[in-house]
């Protein structure tokens, strides 16, 4: 037990518990609803007025979501009329794309400005770093329904601004509310992940740059970016995660409908499902399955997002780093 | 290293996808045996639990929602005083209508007997009959209805066949503050008019895209002599009259006869609006009686009720309410059955108008003690008598938001009618599969 192997064999084994309940807490729903995917839903059986299960669908969930496809009642094929939920899938795929691009745009620019702020060493700074959080603290159910009363039409957003939009129904300004609620619960969140990356920067970095003669703005781009790069990165693939999942905030905000404006993709599964289409939501919920994955992988791969912690501990590239190193190298060679 | 984590590594994989997909592939055909029963069984099996008298007898549950459990704990009470060996126990479900469905549904799929008695939604009923899950009131769990209002039965028939027993229904009334209107209007035309030159506004009732869409839109198409599916189940929202009845609708938004703010208002809003007395009319369910009597409302002493007004006279107003049904895989069925009986019974429907929950028990709304405590009985009671479901159908869900889905685009993105209606017409029909 004391070699290598050993180590590592008794180490596989310890985790295999973990594994296990991972297998069948997220590995079989997920294996099932693929395959649920494939089957039909109950139909109505005309002459007794009972369902009855459905047989083997193939791919006509897919192409349901997908294309808009539709079973008329003469057994032609042809595109959903408005009012069955497919119709509503493109539009919702549209606007969460949108939501996830603007939100996560807006709490990085925020979350950047909070951290730098509080970064510096100041008098009552544990204080403003507690106080920043409150909003990601509060339930997001409990923010919805607080937005939606500022937002409302007798709200103080309208009394305020002497203005009489309806932000509730108006299909951009509904849009425009979500992404402000939106933006002032989560950009606390980016902030501290941000924090977090700022603070792992060593000072005398900072101070060597000051010597060499360096602008306020030279340091944030040469130094702050890159040393806090792959923490924003981490910070920018959650949220993005996140907001490609926006279930409560649009419901409780404006309406649960999967026809209007501010619809996402998983209020159509919730919706399919009240609808008792068990097996077309599991397809619809593969498929966003598969676009998370997709963004993940692509954010991940391309974007350089560091989720294991690795990059950043051999070869990170510092500026005038390895010049310094190099010097080192030389002293030691010379003292030796 | 890494060739040494190689071995464990691997098995422990194969391992864990081996397991997922034999769980993934047997979960399967657990499933599919239980849902493929043919009738003929289920209600054979039903019938043979009842008709043994001492069988089927003992302590049940009810499942109800929680905004109006309180109405119902006296009437359990007093059963459980007079029968102690037949117990019934309230189980309170989450105060929203989706989230009530969702645990029936959970329970009923698996084939638990957890609820032997629940209180469905109106518009639940016929899903659940399809599905199986009510035991049927024919043979020995048959019930007489004669005494019960017409349409409240009615939303509890399914393919001619009775699946639960109504407990308490709901009608909308329309509220008219009448220091603003003093006249009542007898139709439509008289109520459009009424409205010329009024600052207020007129007519506010719930059109934000939910199930109050739906329950309006029906309830004017209705009240212009149409329907949405007809007692054959075929579709007819596309008919003359349910043109003419969206139409209506349509139009009243645009000249203002209907206020901008209802296309945004639930009941909430509504009762806000009217009770603060900046609407002339309100469309409503009677809860809102007390509050517009009450102290901190604008109206109080102002206002009066009526029937909704359709093309030539009463409009037709569209049913809420919950109707007990009993569940297939109950062990108690007798005790379920003598349950929801003593629930219509005179006393305790008496207890629900005093608590301003609509009976169902037609004979209470002449009684004069109570007409005189409730001053809308009689309003509503016409209400009811002119009252229609909405569409029964086990795709009920569907079928609403192929409705509200063609009637918002209709009110507020100028779809014509005839467009919207023909949509409706074939996402139902696509919906009814």
């Amino acid at each position: 037990m004391n070699t290598r192997a050993g180590q590592a064999r008794s180490a596989a084994w310890l985790i295999a518990p973990a594994l296990i309940v991972l297998a069948i807490v997220i590995g079989y729903p997920i294996l099932r609803a693929i395959f649920l995917s494939f089957q039909a839903d109950k139909s109505l059986d005309p002459t007794t007025g009972l369902f009855v299960e459905g047989g083997f669908a193939g791919f006509d969930h897919y192409l349901y979501w997908l294309s808009n496809r539709c079973m008329s009642p003469s057994g032609t094929v042809s595109t959903c009329p408005p009012g069955v939920l497919a119709t509503d899938f493109w539009p919702a795929v549209r606007i969460t794309l949108f939501f996830t691009v603007v939100t996560v745009a807006l709490e990085t620019i925020l979350g950047m400005f909070m951290a730098l702020v509080m970064n510096r060493e100041f008098r009552g700074r544990g204080l403003v770093r507690a106080a920043v959080l409150i909003p990601w603290a509060i339930p997001t159910a409990v923010t919805a329904k607080l937005w939606q009363f500022i937002f409302a039409d007798r709200g103080i957003v309208n009394s305020l601004f002497d203005t009489n939009i309806s932000w509730t129904t108006d299909p951009w300004a509904a849009r425009s509310a979500v992404i402000i609620a939106d933006v002032w619960k989560t950009a606390p969140f980016m902030a501290l992940l941000i924090l977090a990356g700022l603070q792992m920067i060593p000072k005398d970095v900072y101070e060597a740059a000051r010597v060499d003669g360096a602008s306020r703005w030279q340091q944030f781009r040469l130094i702050t970016m890159p040393l806090v790069k792959p923490a924003l990165m981490v910070a920018v693939l959650f949220r993005t995660l996140d907001a490609l999942r926006m279930y409560d905030l649009p419901v409780i905000m404006i309406s649960a409908s999967s026809n209007s404006p501010t619809a996402t993709i998983s209020q159509l599964v919730v919706e399919d499902m009240r609808q008792n289409n068990f097996n077309s939501a599991s397809a619809l919920s593969t498929l966003i399955f598969l676009l998370i994955f997709a963004v993940a992988f692509i954010m991940i791969r391309f974007l350089g997002a560091d989720v294991s912690g690795q990059r950043g501990v051999k070869g990170r590239k510092v500026p005038g780093m390895r010049k310094r190193r190099q010097v080192k190298m030389e002293e030691e060679e010379l003292v030796s | 290293m890494n060739i040494a984590l190689k071995r464990p590594g691997r098995s422990l994989a194969a391992i864990a996808i081996v397991s997922t997909v034999v769980l993934a592939g047997c979960a399967d055909s657990g499933d599919t045996g239980e849902t493929t029963t043919a009738t003929a069984t289920d209600t054979t099996t039903a019938t043979e639990a009842a008709s043994d008298s001492e069988e089927g007898r003992g302590p049940i549950t009810f499942a109800m929602g929680k905004n109006d459990t309180d109405k119902i704990t006296p009437i359990i009470e007093k059963w459980n005083a007079q029968n102690p060996d037949e117990q019934v126990t309230l189980r309170e479900l989450a105060g929203e209508a989706d989230a009530q469905r969702e645990t029936l549904v959970q329970s009923l799929q698996a084939g638990n007997s957890d609820y032997d008695v629940m209180a469905l939604d109106v518009v639940w009923t016929a899903d659940f009959a399809a599905n199986q899950w009510l035991a049927p009131l024919t043979g020995d769990l048959e019930v007489d209805t004669s005494d019960l209002l017409q349409s409240t039965v009615d939303s509890a028939t399914y393919n001619g066949t009775l699946y639960a027993l109504p407990q308490n229904t709901n009608g909308q009334l329309l509220f008219r503050n009448t220091e603003l209107i003093p006249e009542a209007p007898t139709n439509w035309a008289e109520l459009e008019a009424s409205c010329a030159g009024l600052e207020t506004d007129c007519l506010t009732l719930q059109l934000k895209q939910y199930e109050g869409l739906t329950v309006n839109t029906v309830g004017f198409m209705e009240g212009w002599g149409g329907s949405v599916l007809s007692d054959a189940g075929d579709v007819t929202v596309d008919s003359d009259q349910a043109k003419e009845g969206l139409q209506a609708l349509v139009d009243a938004y645009e000249n203002g006869t209907i206020s901008s703010a209802s296309t945004s208002a639930t009941e909430e809003e509504t009762n806000l609006a009217f009770v603060g007395g900046d609407t002339a009319y309100a469309i409503n369910w009677p809860y809102m009686f007390t509050n517009a009597e009450g102290e901190t409302s604008e109206v109080a002493g102002k206002f009066e009720v009526q029937p909704l007004v359709g093309k030539d006279g009463v409009g037709v107003s569209t049913l809420g309410g919950y109707n007990n049904g009993i569940n297939i895989n109950s062990e108690n069925k007798r005790t379920a059955l003598d349950f929801i009986k003593f629930i219509i019974n005179e006393e305790n429907q008496t207890s629900f108008a005093e608590a301003s929950f609509p009976p169902v028990l037609a004979s209470i709304y002449e009684d004069d003690a109570l007409v005189e405590q409730f001053p809308y009985l009689p309003a509503l009671k016409e209400s009811l008598e002119n009252a229609a479901p909405r569409p029964v159908s086990p795709f009920y869900p569907a079928i609403s938001k192929a409705i509200q889905d063609n009637a918002y685009a209709a009110l507020t993105a100028g779809k014509s009618v005839d467009d919207a209606t023909a949509d409706m017409k074939a996402a139902i029909e696509q919906a009814s599969r």
